[in-house]
């Protein structure tokens, strides 16, 4: 069986600068992979490649055996990437439930008119709609805020609307970039269990950028560790961790 | 969850009730006689504005963009119709129908236009939409002024030189003479058919913001990078909002075109733009109820004001500015929570 994402020889250079070099990452299908490097190593970048945001100088990318590389934004989501952004990217001005409906955009369709003219096709799929996205809100647990502006809810519920409004799209892959940034130790402890959730309520496969070294070690099975664009390391998480050269570039003991 | 629709739908209800009763009112008023000829005069205008301001609020305040030539559209609008109403007029004798496909023509017009410039431009960031469009009212204005057409047994005359340079027969007749515009377009426009009208936009515009399209244009206008992650084509979304903007500001146009004597391409300059633009700010960016309230308030205004003579532009900007305060001030936002929303929630829970 083909791995659920995988990258051969992938690079992007930015003018002079080689931001990404011979990236080569594997990931089967239900792991929890995690990607982890200093400051300024490529981590996000590599994220940008694999949902199309750049495009990449060299290299592919197969997402469940389907070459995707160089495609839309767009066409990438609907193939099976879903993401998450380091700095929060909600919907401010709408409400968590629209935020959420909106992630169901591609999977539940009717046509502008029928949208005017409030037809039966309308109201069945709106009716559908929220329902599912009442169910996902559950899930995270902000089914009581369904109602309130994404912008008005609490800093840990944002990261968490934002993971749901990903899962809406009925991904393959979740990219989760630094979940846990800006979090206290409860809510961290809180996400680690949400993740691992996800992973396991909907058979998913999740990458994700962290640098709380605790959540890493304790949810990742395996890891990649990137450091000036090129990869540093990979394998088991716990191997990964004892690397020495994986400590003094990154953990700097 | 079920609580929210219907507040939703309460609330654009309402805005439906405001328009109706309004119009019900007004027309009390003149029956009886309690208004005057020259209020009279203003409620076609009064309509025109309201529907122009609904519909530069799908742009700016739902999809997020600046569009500084909205008059063009309606001029689009006002002189396709008024063409197709002086063409036909001999054809078509039932007035209702020609009016109605009259405004059609017209917004259908606008909404080719707003396309067209959509297009290029709607691939842009930033500003560039406010510039084009503003280039794109001035420019349709000037098109207008200069083109001649005229119309005789051997069919249509286009020239850009003057009316004489036609060469029609003597039985042709000129449809659009420059700068002097279009004379003699029936006058099919009535207070009914702008109220009408009006209902109809807030149909679409309420109903378009509250469906799966218009999720993703307010999603855009959230954040785009977000949008286009969960598999929202930007462009196609923010060009759908344009070009129904452009249709329904074409409509206006129509509505417009067939309540004057004379029209003429220069009434649709940038200060028109601007005006819409002011409606649309004062009511509240996205909120269409403040739309209709700003447009009719800021339309009669000067009119009551006429009395004051010298005054009357002083006092007209003082307005503007407390209306501006009122609207987005936090301390006026704080008070009116305190004491506009105790008094709507009260009459909300009695409701109940």
């Amino acid at each position: 069986m083909a791995p659920m994402l995988e990258t051969r020889n992938l690079g992007i250079s930015f003018g002079g600068l080689r931001a990404v070099n011979e990236f080569n990452m594997k990931i089967e299908k239900g792991e929890l992979y995690g990607l982890i490097g200093p400051n300024g190593a490529g981590k996000t970048t590599v994220f940008n490649l694999l949902t199309g945001v750049y495009k990449p100088s060299e290299g592919f990318i197969l997402l469940d055996g389907e070459d995707i590389t160089g495609k839309s934004t767009i066409e990438i989501n609907k193939t099976g990437i879903a993401r998450t952004f380091q700095n929060i990217r909600l919907f401010t001005q709408m409400t968590v439930l629209d935020n959420v409906k909106v992630g169901l955009h591609n999977n539940y369709k009717y046509s502008t008119l029928a949208g005017i003219f409030r037809t039966p096709a309308y109201r069945k799929t709106e009716k559908e709609m929220n329902e599912r996205a009442m169910e996902l809100l559950k899930v995270f647990d902000l089914d009581k805020e369904a109602d309130a502006l994404a912008k008005n809810l609490p800093y840990g519920k944002q990261r968490k609307l934002e993971i749901a409004r990903a899962m809406a799209t009925n991904p393959k892959l979740l990219l989760l970039d630094e979940p846990a940034a800006g979090m206290n130790p409860n809510e961290t402890v809180e996400l680690m269990d949400t993740i691992h959730f996800v992973r396991d309520h909907f058979d998913m496969t999740i990458l994700l950028i962290e640098h709380d070294m605790k959540l890493v070690s304790g949810i990742c099975e395996k890891l990649t560790v990137l450091n000036f664009g090129e990869v540093l390391c990979q394998g088991e998480t716990a191997e990964v961790l004892k690397n020495p050269q994986v400590i003094t570039a990154y953990l700097g003991e | 969850m079920m609580n929210k629709m219907t507040k939703k739908t309460k609330s654009n209800l309402i805005t439906y009730l405001i328009v109706i009763a309004a119009f019900v009112i007004v027309q009390a008023m003149v029956s009886t006689g309690h208004i005057s000829s020259l209020f009279k005069g203003l409620l076609v205008p009064i309509c025109v504005y309201v529907i122009l301001a609904l519909s530069l609020n799908l742009v700016v305040g739902i999809s997020g963009e600046l569009s500084l030539g909205h008059a063009g559209f309606m001029c689009v609008g006002a002189f396709a119709s008024a063409l197709f109403t002086k063409c036909t007029s001999d054809a078509i004798t039932a007035t209702p129908i020609r009016f109605t496909l009259a405004i059609l023509i017209g917004a259908a017009m606008a909404a080719l236009f707003g396309l067209l410039i959509g297009i290029p431009v709607l691939r842009l960031k930033g500003d560039y939409l406010a510039i084009v469009t503003l280039a794109f009212g001035e420019i349709i204005k000037n098109v207008v002024n200069a083109f001649y057409i005229g119309k005789d047994s051997h069919g249509f005359h286009f020239t850009m030189k003057d009316q004489f340079s036609l060469g029609m027969e003597p039985d042709g007749q000129v449809l659009l003479n420059g700068p002097q515009g279009i004379t003699g377009v029936t006058k099919d426009s009535s207070f009914l058919i702008g109220v009408i009208l009006i209902l109809i936009t807030l149909f679409i515009v309420l109903n378009l913001i509250d469906s799966r399209d218009g999720r993703a244009i307010q999603a855009i206008r959230d954040n785009r990078i977000a949008a286009s992650t969960v598999g929202i084509s930007i462009t196609k979304y923010k060009l759908m909002a344009f070009t129904i903007s452009a249709a329904l500001a074409g409509a206006a146009g129509a509505l417009y075109s067939h309540n004057l004597a004379t029209l003429q391409a220069s009434k649709f300059n940038f200060n028109t733009s601007i005006l819409v633009l002011v409606f649309v700010v004062l009511g509240g960016i996205g909120n269409m109820r403040g739309s209709i309230i700003a447009a009719v308030l800021l339309t009669v205004l000067p009119e009551l004001l006429r009395g004051l003579a010298d005054l009357r532009m002083l006092i007209y900007a003082i307005i503007l500015i407390v209306m501006m305060l009122f609207n987005w001030a936090p301390k006026a936002l704080e008070w009116r929570e305190r004491y506009l929303g105790r008094i709507f929630n009260k009459s909300a829970k009695e409701g109940k």
